[in-house]
């Protein structure tokens, strides 16, 4: 087919540039209403339950999970929908063990429920560590993907487009805070849901809208294995080590965790993860269809052809299906996904620095509202500047590992300390620190050992760490260390301040 | 009545044991659904890979099963802590602020 992706095209810019108008639109008003730290930080928890759970399904349904998937499921067919359950089952357990408790404890982030029982300084800095090193490999792979993407969508310089992601999201955070970058992440759910499902009825009207006729036509031209599982899960230890980084690296993600402090209570917050489920559930069962659906339609050797990773299927489908219209509204859906991530991204990281290192420990809580609004500003510019240059940086690159490696250390190094905070009463600070220390570092050394780094990226023979994702042996690390430095050195202050706190979090009493 | 007294009444403590028994079994279920599943395409692909319409396998409706499954589990969670949960929550605070 001919195709004018890589070509910079009227439409897609028209559709690209109106998103972005609206949504600085919306960062005006938005600017208007943000005075003090607590609307930078939480929009002032007004937003409700519905429009958090849009929020977070616009937060964490990343281009990597619409193009990366549908291009999955095009090119390896039933692989990708395995893959796609492990992206979601995290979130009923989100909800079951520290959504709750964490939203009544806490106040901007996720280190002020440590921080709550634990030593003020040794605890913020380390959580810092784990919440940064995240979110930055988070934003590399979004970065790069970013700048990949938008060269291949509309044929912009890799440079020019990770700068233009870049200015238009620390836009966004800089002058609207929370509530822009709230809306921007509703409006694009609702943009990629929508425009997903549009393609996904297009794309069934081709086979009489029988889902068994779209099978029957993949097994004509791929043969019955396109149906079966295939060389994803060759080691069933290995696929539960990426599951256990999936499902509990969601409880670590600093930019997810943040969005339950926007609402005004637990109950809404707890509403919301029911409707970010939904729609993310929703997504992750029509998102198949657009890959079958393209692997026939198109061809895999074409969508091969275009991009290796198959990350073209998606708009390759709709531009068949639509014609460049629909492509260019699917490619400006793809540019909407990123910038909504990036902007969550750069709050979150803004909010660790400004709030967690510079109003907590070096000011020691001692900063009024006019100086902590100064530095949470200032800490924005300086997080999305580390952002682009790392985007630059690593132009080129294989980068599709720092998604795997971001949830692995979120799971390894932040959500151990997080749950144990919230339900066990020894934990100690000394205990904390290592918990985090170690779950940093064992899942980035055992991911540079392991056959992700050493033979897909080296092109090493073999590999030392015999797991793909280390979080099977670096999440449990973590919770030995923090349960044995923990016994070794009781903390009386932190048992005292976990009994205290036991009230709040369960009757939210105090809450904020 | 202070912070304190409150997190020794036995209300509260039943409370709380009866929040993470739920929050407990769910996370069991959660467990069992998807590291079922992947167990079951680990250790037999052939389960999976049967079919059950002309060229449909057992694994897509398994697939979607997971998804759907999780969404349920979340549901009901809510819907308990919609009802029993914060009744049982607003009881212990009516007391606390009564007394």
């Amino acid at each position: 087919m001919q195709t004018v992706l890589g070509q910079p095209t009227p439409v897609a810019i028209g559709f690209f540039i109106f998103f972005v108008m609206i949504t600085l639109g919306i960062t005006y008003y938005a600017a208007k209403k943000t005075k003090t730290a607590s609307e930078y930080y939480t929009a002032a928890r007004s937003i409700t339950g519905f429009q958090n759970g849009l929020a977070l399904s616009g937060d964490y349904m990343s281009a990597a999970s619409f193009l990366g998937i549908s291009g999955m499921v095009a090119l390896s067919g039933y692989d990708g929908m395995i893959y796609a359950t492990g992206w979601l089952v995290g979130w009923p357990v989100l909800l079951f063990l520290i959504a709750e408790p964490l939203r009544n404890i806490g106040k901007y982030t996720f280190a002020d429920v440590l921080a709550y029982r634990l030593e003020q300084k040794p605890i913020r800095i380390a959580s810092a560590v784990g919440g940064l090193l995240t979110l930055i490999l988070y934003s590399i792979a979004q970065m790069v993907g970013a700048g990949t993407l938008v060269k291949l969508l509309f044929g912009l310089n890799y440079e020019v487009a990770v700068l233009v992601v870049g200015i238009v999201m620390l836009a966004y955070v800089l002058f609207g805070g929370m509530i822009a970058t709230t809306w921007v992440q509703i409006i694009k759910a609702v943009l990629l849901l929508g425009g997903v499902t549009v393609l996904a009825i297009l794309a069934l009207s081709q086979f009489n809208f029988s889902p068994g006729q779209l099978y029957a036509s993949v097994v004509a031209d791929y043969g019955q294995k396109a149906l079966e599982p295939g060389g994803l899960i060759k080691n069933p230890l290995d696929a539960i080590s990426l599951g256990l980084a999936l499902m509990f690296g969601l409880l670590g993600l600093p930019h997810i965790l943040m969005r339950f402090y926007t609402v005004p209570d637990a109950k809404e917050a707890r509403k919301s993860i029911v409707y970010a489920t939904g729609f993310i559930g929703y997504f992750y069962i029509i998102i198949p269809i657009v890959g079958f659906a393209a692997s026939v339609l198109v061809g895999r050797d074409i969508i091969k052809g275009i991009d290796k990773g198959g990350n073209m299927a998606a708009p390759l489908l709709a531009e068949m299906l639509g014609g460049t219209p629909f492509l260019g509204f699917i490619c400006a859906v793809a540019f909407a996904t990123i910038l909504a991530v990036m902007a969550g991204l750069t709050l979150a990281g803004a909010s660790t620095l400004s709030h967690d290192i510079y109003v907590s420990v070096i000011k020691k809580g001692k900063a009024d509202e006019k100086e902590q609004m100064k530095v949470a500003k200032f800490a924005t510019v300086i997080f999305a500047s580390i952002a682009i240059l790392l985007g630059i940086m690593f132009k080129g690159q294989n980068v599709a590992f720092m998604v795997g490696l971001a949830f692995a250390v979120a799971a390894s190094a932040n959500f151990p300390t997080i749950l144990l905070t919230i339900v066990w009463k020894k934990l100690s600070t000394s205990g904390a620190v290592a918990s985090i220390l170690t779950g940093a570092i064992s899942a980035i050394v055992l991911i540079y050992l392991s056959p992700t780094i050493q033979i897909d990226i080296l092109k090493n023979e073999a590999a030392i760490f015999p797991l793909k994702n280390p979080a099977i042996v670096s999440m449990t690390l973590s919770f030995l260390v923090a349960i044995i430095v923990s016994y070794l050195t009781p903390d009386k202050i932190s048992e005292e301040k976990y009994e205290e706190g036991k009230v709040r979090t369960y009757l939210a009493v105090g809450s904020e | 009545m202070n912070m304190k007294e409150v997190g020794q009444l036995p209300e509260f403590h039943d409370l709380v044991k009866r929040r993470w028994t739920v929050a407990l079994v769910l996370t069991a279920l959660t467990f069992i659904t998807y590291y079922g599943f992947i167990l079951v395409l680990g250790y037999s692909k052939a389960t999976v890979a049967q079919k059950i319409g002309e060229v449909t396998t057992l694994g897509i409706p398994v697939a979607i099963a997971v998804i759907i499954i999780s969404f349920f589990l979340t549901l009901f969670y809510v819907i308990w802590a919609n009802n029993t949960y914060d009744r049982l929550a607003a009881e212990i605070v009516n007391k606390m602020k009564k007394d």
